[in-house]
């Protein structure tokens, strides 16, 4: 399935940072998303974007996960020559994900 | 318990105004503050203030302030805003003139200033720039603005001083919800498990319907009542830092576990490492209970000691892009937008334009994820291609964009929508400097007449 159904997602950003949170609807699917959603799996999803790392941090106090993508949002928000240069759509991406 | 409300008047510069208005007449609020001050925002409004010295504040501010005013005057409601941007004495000046024509005697407004440090950016030539790792005299592109991000120190004074709307520049976006709490709650400074808490409250109102069921809906997934009358948000804070998130009934949106989790998370990066001038924040224990409908208690907030350094955030004019864009619809339009593109790129090099960086998209194709075309799902029934470029002049951008418009008579059948933009870049560079270079201080006025 893809994590659209268990979970969603919301992208913020700092300069050519992005930050895009995985929360799960039902906090018995943390353990799941945790397992399966490594920074290395969002790395590789989203490999035409992101530059540099993604770190991932865990909230098992809310059942959610942070990535924090570096060199993600093409030079940073003010000199992007993409359409999204806030890389705002990227949380409906990483919901594509199959796990 | 002594509990205090306060309203999230506005998540961004030009947000919807009714909203905060309603806020103002229903919410039983004690303040409400306006976060309107992005990241870039006031170096553009530096630039504006150097052609008109009075101008340079928020652009909206006239236009939420006479509608604010009188209904904040009458409920007794103090109002904290950054729409100061690059003068905040000039905003205080025009906030003076409409409370003195509707005659809203006795109040009090104040200007926070100090985070302008344009005037001492020689001290700071060797410090490190975060984006390009690089010292700031090595900087390529003329700095037009600096301001540190403030903490609570100004907004505190003011209330101290009687301050009913308080107007600052540049501070924290958290600040301006913390202040109010510490004010009267008399947290200690020091107390950063507080600061944390607040901090924590700060976050959740900042961006305004964020947290109250915007930028939420999914059809069929996460469903959101009424969207296009959100409430905007209300936090009832006790005196030791836990606080309800509500909105006004009878508001469309919603407040639910999931949307204060997203707005948490938004933006942090390390939950348990949240920088602002004030405190460290750390959510990493928060617990987020719904207590009623569209009624969530927040808890666990945490905080440790703030650095001795504020980040001080530069506008400097970097370069020029220039973008163009075509449509093409029907059978076989995706093949007709990869011949544009393959057309453009070759004018653009038989031309010999100049530029630092080009991207080539067909929106509905790969313009968001930047993926090959070969990935598309299915056919779609219409396409739009998008050219930009980064260049350094004004005239090469330009070439740019015109590559894309002749496409009309030159390129592929059917080609429909040009549209071309060419655009100055104004880009933001960020470096610390020491918290005991900066005198935050205030100016006071009272209404009179």
């Amino acid at each position: 399935m893809k994590l659209w159904e268990i979970a969603h997602s919301r992208t913020g950003d700092k300069g050519n940072i992005s930050n895009i949170s995985l929360i799960a609807y039902d906090e018995k699917d943390y353990a799941l998303i945790k397992e399966k959603v490594t920074a290395e799996v969002v790395k590789a999803h989203f490999k035409h974007v992101v530059k540099g790392k993604v770190v991932r941090y865990e909230l098992p106090n809310i059942g959610a996960l942070n990535f924090v993508m570096y060199e993600a949002l093409g030079g940073g928000v003010t000199r992007s020559l993409a359409i999204d240069k806030h890389g705002k759509c990227l949380s409906s991406s990483i919901l594509e994900i199959e796990i | 318990m002594k509990k205090i409300r306060i309203g999230g008047g506005a998540g961004y510069s030009g947000d919807r105004v009714e909203p905060s208005i309603e806020l103002l007449e229903k919410g039983q609020l004690d303040y409400i503050a306006y976060e309107c001050l992005a990241e870039r925002t006031i170096a553009i409004a530096q630039q504006i203030k150097m052609s008109d010295p009075s101008k340079g504040y928020d652009g909206l501010l006239e236009y939420r302030m006479e509608r604010a005013l009188p209904v904040a005057y009458k409920n007794k409601v103090k109002i904290i805003t950054n729409m100061g941007a690059a003068n905040p004495i000039g905003a205080l000046e025009v906030v003076k003139r409409i409370a003195e024509e509707k005659n809203l005697k006795g109040l009090k407004i104040a200007a926070v200033i100090g985070d302008d440090v344009m005037d001492h950016l020689d001290r700071y030539q060797e410090a490190v720039v975060w984006e390009t790792g690089k010292p700031l005299k090595e900087l390529d592109g003329t700095v037009i603005s600096a301001n540190a991000y403030l903490g609570i120190a100004g907004i505190l004074k003011a209330l101290e001083q009687g301050a009913d709307v308080v107007i600052t520049g540049r501070v924290s976006d958290p600040a301006l919800y913390l202040a109010p709490l510490v004010h009267e709650f008399g947290w200690n400074l020091e107390d950063f498990e507080k600061m944390g808490k607040g901090t924590l409250v700060g976050h959740l109102l900042e961006c305004g319907a964020q947290v109250t069921g915007g930028y939420y809906a999914d059809p069929g997934k996460k469903d959101v009542f009424e969207p296009w009358n959100i409430g905007f948000p209300i936090a009832e804070v006790d005196e030791l830092g836990d606080v309800t998130i509500s909105k006004l009934e009878g508001t469309g949106g919603m407040v639910t576990v999931d949307t204060c989790k997203e707005q948490m998370i938004y933006e942090i990066h390390d939950p348990e490492n949240y920088f602002t001038p004030d405190c460290v924040a750390d959510f990493s224990q928060v617990s987020i209970q719904e207590i009623a409908p569209d009624l969530v208690a927040v808890k666990g907030g945490k905080g440790k000691a703030k650095t001795d350094t504020y980040k001080v955030s530069l506008g400097y004019k970097d370069c020029f892009i220039g973008e163009g864009e075509m449509s093409y619809g029907g059978p076989n339009c995706v093949a007709r937008a990869e011949l544009a593109l393959e057309i453009v790129k070759k004018r653009l090099e038989m031309t010999a334009v100049q530029y630092d960086e080009i991207r080539f998209d067909i929106i509905g194709i790969n313009a968001l994820f930047a993926g090959p075309v070969s990935n598309a799902p299915s056919s779609p029934n219409e396409v739009r291609l998008r050219v930009a470029a980064r260049t350094k002049t004004k005239g090469e951008a330009e070439r740019v964009a015109n590559e894309v418009e002749t496409l009309y008579t030159n390129g592929p059948a059917g080609g429909g929508g040009a549209t071309k933009k060419v655009s100055e870049v104004v880009s933001v560079a960020s470096i610390l400097v020491p918290k005991k270079d900066i005198a935050v201080e205030i100016v006071l006025k009272e209404v009179m007449s």
